[in-house]
């Protein structure tokens, strides 16, 4: 298969997938308690009798379910997620205006911990039985059962609170009106803590991926070859274990990245960072269903746009794929 | 088995880690019979300020202690149960998929796929706070988001058992499908099934902490991350009340984890610690 | 001449808790240059621990207790790592056994090549590409330009083989050591590495160590032999000294296994025929899809033959002919694309799934692989009568006859409360053997029965084979890639080839005086064929 059939149909895959989730929110509202209506609408008061109205005007609430489905899907597809009550915007709106700043956080993340836990993964493993190894798998161990919240908690409290280094609030300094790099620098600065704590838990996944793999490669019959060869452990380690026990990996983190999108929601909310996951916990608390099932959908297309660059990269990585039909 | 799992030491630190928590969970009503919503003394008592309250009260009065020793209970059981779920949903269909193919592992295996590309903490919350937090919802949303895995795993392990000889003999002998799938091929998967499984108890724990975190636990059950997310507003002024919670949350993940590690290389040591020979 | 290789006395420690002290106990052999030495034993026997103490590439745990290995005036066994590094693939190279893991996957056949005169620091890159291209040319695989570019995946086993072999040819070493490196091969492409090796070594005059389990390897190209058994060295020599005058009861064991110019004596056969295959087909197909092109296989194309009542028929060809298949499909655990099975008055290529589980028992199946094919949760007993009590025979009726079926396969009967992994590779086989008898069949098929097991133990099957034939009047469709082992057991023998029958006939006559080229190929490849030959004119 060619690069570009497989971007058509794992793209014609991704476009079902996004599909079947939006036909999955539409029986979500129907299964939720109470009168669709005034599930869309948010509780707390925030929409009144006639807006209702409105609403099961628009979704032709009294007709039959599929027709229903039909309107719903059909407004999805038209990128058309609904109206927050509570925020007074149309859902799409409020998501694109905060995206940004979640895609900024998990591919920081993504690419941190990945880095990170291939370095350490790899060095573990080259280091097996040592206690620089013990010492890194017992920290991997550790992170790895550390909810990720409470160690944002900890991190803002440590280097925030006491410390004063960095800020542990925010997207940016607010009213410093900053402008070019030292707009960035800020942002950075903003951005250290929220990346860190939401990739240190993955960094320990990535990083026992690393060394199991690295582990296992190096028991292989063509490690043994290249021994015999007469080339050095280093040199072994960088061009015959190294890049087939990473391969695996990146697949392997590409597939995990819905975890990561899903942890965003939590460091998101501890640092008050203006992304999606934000919204999604602001408008828990309203029980604005709308925008929260639309922060789901969009989370949702995140992951599959990950998985399908995974994908792609694995599939000019690794020349047994592609080369084979 | 046994003697590799006994002879492993920090699977042992797991075990006596997890039997120190059920205790504290079991006990929990002798130790602090009043349970854990009654408010006991001021607001914001630091740890050991006042005796009999070593980890202090919370940002209602109540004693910390009593809220972690009835938090442990919470967490056990939502791990536990939402695990089992799980398995009772991923393993028929893993072992369908994997050992009928065809049509049958299409069909399981796109379903399985499109539950996994789903952000599952994402999907979790959503269905928590459709159907409004309780014990109930909390549990089901969380097998509903645990069990691809299980799926995924089952379906290859039944494939690879599937393979085998014997299965083939099986068939020979006149049984039915049914009963080599039952009799022979599933018997042959218990064990990675199970080291899967104390691994997820683990996840559960952490999935439930983080949705009550967020304000989506049960209201009427007292939750490790639900003393966090109360008292996240709290830390710069009073940081052991996130503190302490969250250590019970990772003693009682790192010792699952432990045994889950201990439990794998037991049944697969020539696969562990190979470069330690 | 003078000696490349000297060993004295060498002894290799196994780990605390390994079933024997040492790997390998006071062998002493020599190399001279341009010589062949086989080291000749079963697994287990400690040859290749010998050749990956040279290396230096034991494994963790495994170490040289004493003893010298001089080679170019060094004591190879007693070098530092960095010594040993420059050594390796330098002086001594060495090739493996499984062609399709001993390459890097993700790397190309040329790179993988030249980054022997890398890791040694010779030569500029467009001299190490023109290099490489000469050896990929010496070591005869076709089309040069296009190998040195292509990945491990793309090639076969025997062309894998011949880049390994590449490789090792790369600096001129003085010594190549080759771990069984024709094990993994079909005959015929066994036959072209050998003779590659034999052509090779007269070019370059260099000593090598080939490691074998094979007699008949020992046969074609040794020029001195050793037979190792557990550690030890019980047999030593000249190879046709070894081969036609064998000291060592041992070794007399393991010449056995290959048949000489005395075959079976032709039996008379049974009219009535135990199973009838009528223009049996089987196509399987792969790919297909939205962007995949459908392959197709014949894998079995219109074949027909019959196997007598109480008659052994040996079924022989290379991987991929089709013979498993044709066995899978005999007892329907593939179901033929058309056809018929005839098995005592029924067809079974045509019976619904239903009614063919109550007609399962007629044809039944001993496996290759004696580690698969009993389910490690499962006791012996289980195994043994899951199958006739599903048919409706009596539970203490059943395991009555299982006790006594273990009894005859020579295992006894308290195998039967057992697990399997409490027993050898050899007893699976014979708990192999008791289940499909317990059945009752009119025919059993072995698939490969005896190719995973050890050349003494498989003489140990095939005896018990020979006389369950006698005692029972068996009627058998023996599966085998190798036509010594049928030659031993078989009444007559047919050969496959892409999925076709070529030829069939009494085993005298394959043996003598085949009609078909590919079957004469086939003979011809058998390694120490010609050896076999000349051991005694046939009567």
């Amino acid at each position: 298969m060619t690069i570009f059939a497989v971007i058509v149909s794992r793209l014609s895959k991704a476009i079902l997938t996004l599909l079947a989730i939006a036909i999955l929110n539409f029986f979500l509202i129907h299964a939720a308690p109470g009168d669709p209506a005034v599930v869309l609408a948010g509780e707390a008061g925030a929409a009144d009798e006639q807006m209702i109205e409105q609403l099961r005007e628009r979704f032709g609430l009294d007709q039959p379910l599929y027709v229903q489905l039909g309107k719903y899907v059909a407004g999805i597809v038209q990128l058309d997620l609904g109206y927050s009550f509570r925020q007074g915007a149309p859902v799409a709106e409020l998501i694109a205006d905060r995206l940004p700043a979640t895609l900024l956080l998990t591919l920081t993340a993504f690419v941190v911990s990945l880095v990170m836990g291939i370095v350490f993964g790899v060095s573990a493993a080259a280091r097996v039985g040592k206690p620089s190894d013990s010492v890194l798998t017992t920290l991997a161990l550790l992170f790895y059962a550390t909810p990720l919240y409470w160690l944002a908690l900890m991190a803002v409290l440590v280097f925030s609170v006491w410390l004063g280094w960095l800020p542990g609030f925010g997207y940016e300094t607010v009213g410093a009106n900053y402008t070019g790099f030292t707009r960035v620098l800020d942002i950075l600065s903003h951005l250290i803590l929220p990346a860190l704590t939401l990739g240190l838990f993955f960094t320990a996944v990535y990083m026992r991926m690393a060394r199991a793999s690295m582990l296992e490669v190096s028991q292989l019959d063509f490690v043994k070859t290249a021994k015999a060869k007469g080339l050095s452990d280093a040199v072994i380690r960088r061009r015959h274990i190294l890049r087939n026990a990473i391969l695996p990996v990146v697949t392997l983190a590409g597939l995990q990245a819905g975890q990561l999108v899903g942890g965003a929601v939590l460091t998101e909310t501890v640092f008050a960072w203006p992304g999606i996951g934000r919204l999604m916990f602001e408008s828990l608390a309203a029980r604005d269903y709308n925008t929260i099932l639309g922060v789901f959908l969009v989370s949702a297309a995140m992951v599959i746009l990950f998985n399908i660059v995974t994908d792609i990269v694995y599939r000019i990585v690794d020349p047994r794929i592609g080369a084979r039909s | 088995m046994w003697k590799r799992f006994r002879s492993n030491m920090g699977a042992m630190v797991g075990v006596a880690l997890l039997i120190a928590v059920i205790v504290v969970a079991v006990i929990a009503p002798m130790l602090f019979p009043q349970g854990p919503w009654q408010m006991v003394q001021r607001p914001f008592l630091a740890p050991f300020a006042v005796d009999g309250l070593p980890l202090g009260t919370d940002t209602l009065g109540r004693n910390v202690a009593a809220q972690l020793a009835y938090g442990a209970q919470v967490s056990l059981l939502v791990g536990l149960v939402s695990t089992l779920v799980a398995l009772l949903i991923g393993v028929p269909l893993g072992a369908l998929a994997g050992f009928y193919g065809g049509y049958v592992d299409e069909g399981a295996m796109r379903f399985t796929e499109f539950f996994q590309t789903i952000p599952n903490f994402a999907l979790a919350i959503v269905l928590v706070a459709i159907f409004e937090p309780t014990l109930t919802s909390i549990t089901v949303a969380i097998a509903i988001v645990s069990w691809p895995p299980v799926a995924r795993l089952v379906r290859a392990e039944v494939m690879s058992v599937r393979t085998r000889e014997f299965v083939d003999a099986a068939r020979l002998a006149g049984l039915s499908k049914q009963r080599i799938l039952i009799r022979q091929v599933l018997p042959n998967t218990v064990s990675p099934i199970i080291v899967m499984a104390s691994l997820m108890v683990a996840t559960a724990i952490l999935l439930e902490s983080s949705l009550s975190f967020l304000g989506l636990g049960d209201p009427n059950a007292m939750s490790w991350g639900y003393m966090i997310g109360a008292a996240r507003t709290v830390i710069r002024t009073s940081w052991w009340l996130s503190f302490f919670p969250g250590i019970a949350i990772v003693i009682t993940v790192l010792a699952l984890n432990l045994i889950g590690e201990g439990l794998n290389d037991a049944f697969n040591p020539h696969l562990s610690r190979k470069g330690k020979a | 001449m003078s000696q490349t290789l000297s060993i004295e006395r060498l002894t290799i420690g196994l780990p605390d808790g390994a079933d024997r002290p040492f790997a390998v106990e006071n062998v002493s052999f020599t190399i001279d240059k341009g010589e062949i030495l086989c080291v000749v034993g079963e697994s287990g026997s400690g040859k290749s621990m010998t050749a990956n103490a040279l290396m230096g590439l034991l494994p963790p745990g495994v170490d040289v207790k004493s003893g010298r290995a001089m080679f170019e005036g060094r004591d190879v066994l007693r070098l530092s790592e960095a010594e040993k590094q420059a050594m390796r693939g330098a002086q001594v190279a060495m090739i493996f056994q499984e062609p399709m893991t001993a390459l890097n996957p993700l790397m190309r056949i040329g790179d993988q090549i030249a980054e022997v005169f890398a890791a040694h620091n010779l030569y500029t890159q467009s001299e190490r590409r023109a290099r490489t291209l000469d050896l990929v040319r010496e070591v005869g695989l076709p089309d040069p330009e296009k190998i040195v570019r292509a990945y491990p995946f793309q090639l076969s086993g025997g062309q894998r083989q011949r880049a390994m072999i590449a490789m090792a040819l790369a600096l001129e070493p003085k010594l190549l050591i080759a771990d069984e490196p024709t094990t993994a091969l079909d005959v015929t492409t066994q036959a072209q590495i050998l003779k590659l090796i034999l052509d090779l070594r007269k070019r370059r005059g260099m000593a090598v160590m080939f490691i074998t389990h094979d007699f008949g390897v020992v046969a074609e190209i040794a020029d001195q032999v050793i037979v190792m058994r557990e550690g030890k060295v019980v047999e030593r020599g000249d190879a046709a000294a070894v081969l036609e005058n064998p000291q060592h009861e041992y070794t007399k064991r393991l010449l056995d296994a290959i048949p000489t110019g005395k075959l079976p004596e032709a039996r008379t056969l049974s009219e009535t025929p135990a199973l009838e295959i009528k223009n049996l087909r089987k196509t399987f197909r792969t790919g297909g899809g939205l962007f995949k092109p459908v392959r197709e296989v014949h894998a079995v194309d219109d074949v027909s033959l019959t196997v007598a009542r109480g008659e052994v028929l040996g079924l022989v060809g290379e991987s991929g002919s089709g013979k498993s298949t044709l066995g899978r499909t005999a007892v329907r655990l593939v179901t033929p694309d058309g056809g018929h099975v005839m098995v005592g008055g029924v067809d079974l290529a045509a019976l619904s799934e239903e009614e063919l589980r109550k007609q399962r028992n007629k044809v039944q199946m001993v496996f290759q692989d004696p580690y698969a094919s009993l389910n490690p949760r499962q006791r012996i007993m289980g195994a043994l009568t899951d199958g006739p009590i599903n048919r409706g025979v009596p539970k203490e009726k059943a395991q009555a006859k299982a006790r006594e079926l273990l009894e005859i396969v020579g295992l006894g009967a308290d195998a039967a409360m057992r697990y399997p992994h409490e027993f050898s590779g050899g007893q699976r086989q014979r708990i192999g053997i008791a289940r499909a008898l317990a059945m009752e069949p009119e025919l059993i098929i072995a698939d490969e029965a005896v190719s995973a097991l050890d050349v003494s133990i498989q003489a140990q099957v095939l005896d018990l084979l020979r006389e369950l034939r006698e005692r029972l009047s068996l009627s058998i469709l023996f599966i085998t890639h190798d036509l010594r082992v049928a030659a031993q057991l078989c009444d007559r023998i047919a050969v496959m080839q892409k999925g076709k029958l070529v030829e069939i006939g009494r085993v005298d006559e394959i043996f003598l005086a085949p009609k078909q080229d590919y079957t004469r190929q086939l003979l011809a490849a058998v390694p120490g064929a010609d050896w076999a030959q000349s051991q005694e004119v046939p009567a």
